[in-house]
């Protein structure tokens, strides 16, 4: 992956109206990359693959393609192709003039055009498919027809808005390895638009989060996992725990940790230690987001003494066949997530938590994260 | 000895599955009894009354002569009067249709893109022409064209001299597209309103400007809308008289207005030539249909 930026946004706004969609976002996207951006509905995420596409021009700031302002040049004329999340293929043509439609229109001969679109073609493994009709094909087939007619043209970036949507869930997941593989043997910068958190995390090289048209977050999909730089992404990505508790004291970093040790304490008395990212005062508010599957539950307290360590009564457990989630009380009424994986196979009960037994939940300072946001 | 029930039991009940479909297809004629009934009285039996005529001939005294003739056929290929009426009725009905076709895409174009309370207050407003008068509606034309009107007014207010606008082709051909538009913009908008817009970014962003992602995408998916509206305005107009008779009087003759003389104004009247002429008038707007139903079904395929 080389260092050069692809597609470079500078406080890009866009607004419809009243309504600002896209608020001030800047960000770089690499070139090869495979980049998503992931966010609920209505957070921006479409409007600003349109704007790159070319479907729709900024309110104010700029968008720079390999470092060539195109903010407000019309689609046409940019070397950047969509794949649409309904395909948008021609109905009225076939495969083949579907694929070729492009390279019509930049007048590349005929010849070139029969052989480009042959390779378009079975780059896809849609060789044979030619003569068909869009609706004589599947979901499946369609998207490949639409991913070659996009390609054959030589895009500096390839944008997809919601590739997989439409697919179901066991061709969603053979797509995502294909998709990912094309990216791959092509070369090219992939920009996708998901509401899907776990694709993100699968398909991409790097994640830009979206809410309410700003960017929270841009990291690999293990940076935006572990280390969530506000409340949002950690609800969004995952599941968390999210307790509330005032700082009250912290500890420079050590044991080889980069990041400071934070004490807090909540208001019904809990003393949690966790880690921070960034620097924390004592007694300001903050909330620990710990991941279930990172704190552990057990009948006995551990010896090892770990940084948190409290008695809980089991309130609910929910059997999911690969994990058991269980629900615990902590604390004077506060509800905490701990997810065990079902390692072992066996038809005991007695195996598995029950509602209304005690234990203790626990989990090392490294395992909960500090968020101001 | 064994009995094979299989033949024994399917003998009654094949006869009670041929007494129900007796019963049904009783059923179905019941129902289109009726309607075939009125379509014989009332369509069929004047169609054949007239293609009796129009092979009949005509007396010198006016009276209908019957023998076989096909005199009246050939006086519509040859007589240039006939001909040319043709060609005229034809030539109005092609640049109504081509004019409507101009102004009416555009329009249709222009409301689909409206939010839909605004859409509906504009396809209300094209339809206004339809709540008046067909009559009253050629009326006011000739008013707003007459010498003493008010564009001929505004034309004198700039200068210039009074200009004749009506009787006119040019008239004609006003009060026809004013007519006619709504027919071509109603099934134009149809069709437009099940377009999927998104083909036109599809298109743009593979390279096509405005031009050509109209030509190549939209005009294409579109063609049953600009057939059936086509259609719905060259085949009243090739057969309408009122209009060029008002606004054109006698300098504009069409089908219409030839068909209307030789059936009443003319002393005789000529029937069989008259039933000649709406024959062939007839096979030509049949033509028009089959190709409308081509054009139409050819997306379906």
């Amino acid at each position: 992956m080389s260092s050069s930026s692809a597609i470079e946004l500078h406080d890009v706004v866009k607004r419809f109206g009243e309504v600002t969609a896209v608020d001030h976002v800047t960000m770089t996207i690499r070139d090869g990359e495979f980049f998503a951006l992931l966010g609920p509905s209505g957070c921006g995420k479409t409007t600003t693959l349109r704007m790159i596409a070319g479907f729709e021009f900024p309110t104010s700031g700029e968008i720079r393609l390999h470092g060539r302002s195109i903010g407000n040049t019309p689609p046409y004329q940019r070397n950047v192709n969509t794949v649409f999340q309904s395909y948008a293929l021609f109905p009225h043509m076939s495969v083949a003039e579907n694929v070729a439609f492009g390279l019509q229109m930049r007048r590349v001969p005929t010849p070139e055009i029969a052989r480009r679109s042959q390779e378009a073609l079975d780059m896809v493994r849609l060789g044979g498919y030619e003569e068909r009709r869009p609706r004589q094909l599947s979901g499946g087939q369609q998207q490949r027809v639409a991913l070659a007619r996009a390609l054959i043209n030589r895009p500096e970036v390839l944008l997809l808005d919601e590739p997989l949507g439409a697919l179901d869930q066991k061709l969603r997941k053979e797509m995502q390895i294909e998709l990912k593989n094309l990216q791959q043997r092509v070369g090219i910068t992939f920009i996708f638009v998901t509401h899907d958190q776990e694709e993100a995390l699968a398909m991409s090289d790097r994640i830009a989060v979206m809410n309410a048209g700003k960017v929270l977050q841009v990291g690999t999909p293990t940076e935006i996992y572990e280390r969530p730089t506000c409340r949002f992404v950690a609800d969004f990505i995952g599941e968390a725990n999210f307790v509330d508790a005032r700082v009250t004291g912290v500890e420079r970093a050590h044991n080889g940790s980069e990041m400071p040790s934070v004490t807090l304490e909540t208001p019904d008395g809990l003393v949690l230690r966790a880690v921070s990212q960034s620097a924390v005062a004592p007694g300001s508010d903050a909330t620990v987001s710990v991941r279930p599957e990172k704190a552990f539950l057990t009948v006995q307290a551990p010896t090892t003494n770990p940084a948190n360590c409290f008695r809980v009564t089991v309130h609910q457990v929910a059997y999911i066949g690969s994990d058991t989630r269980i629900i615990v009380r902590l604390g004077d009424d506060r509800l905490f997530d701990v997810w065990e994986q079902n390692s072992r196979s066996t038809l005991d009960r007695n195996e598995y938590w029950q509602p209304g037994e005690t234990g203790f939940v626990w989990w090392p300072a490294e395992n909960g994260l500090v968020l101001t946001e | 000895m064994t009995v094979d029930t299989a033949p024994g039991m399917a003998a009654p009940e094949h006869t009670l599955e041929r007494a129900r479909r007796r019963s049904e297809r009783g059923r179905l004629a019941a129902l289109l009894a009726p309607g075939l009934f009125y379509l014989l009285l009332f369509f069929v039996t004047p169609l054949l009354v007239i293609v009796l005529y129009s092979f009949a001939a005509t007396g010198d005294n006016g009276r209908v002569e019957w023998r076989f003739s096909l005199d009246n056929y050939v006086t519509l290929f040859t007589s240039p009067i006939y001909v040319n009426a043709y060609l005229r009725s034809l030539w109005v009905g092609v640049l109504t249709t081509l004019i409507c076709l101009v102004l009416g895409y555009p329009l249709a174009l222009f409301i689909v893109r409206q939010p839909p309370s605004f859409r509906n207050t504009l396809l209300l407003l094209i339809l206004i022409p339809f709540w008046t008068n067909f009559l009253v509606r050629t009326y006011a034309w000739m008013i707003l064209l007459s010498n003493n009107g008010p564009i001929n007014a505004l034309i004198q207010a700039f200068g210039f001299g009074r200009i004749p606008l009506y009787p006119s082709e040019g008239a004609v051909l006003v009060g026809l597209v004013y007519g006619e538009l709504p027919f071509m913009v109603l099934p134009l908008y149809a069709s437009l309103s099940r377009f999927d817009f998104t083909l036109m970014e599809a298109a743009s962003d593979l390279g096509a400007g405005r031009w050509r992602s109209f030509r190549r995408i939209m005009l294409p998916l579109t063609m049953p809308g600009v057939a059936a509206g086509s259609v719905l305005v060259f085949i009243p107009t090739v057969g309408q008289f009122v209009v060029s008779d008002l606004l054109g009087g006698a300098k504009v003759d069409l089908l219409g207005n030839l068909l209307q003389r030789l059936f009443m104004r003319s002393n005789p009247p000529d029937w069989p030539l008259g039933s000649a002429m709406a024959i062939v008038f007839m096979l030509v707007l049949t033509a028009a249909i089959v190709w409308y139903f081509r054009a139409t079904s050819r997306e379906d395929r």
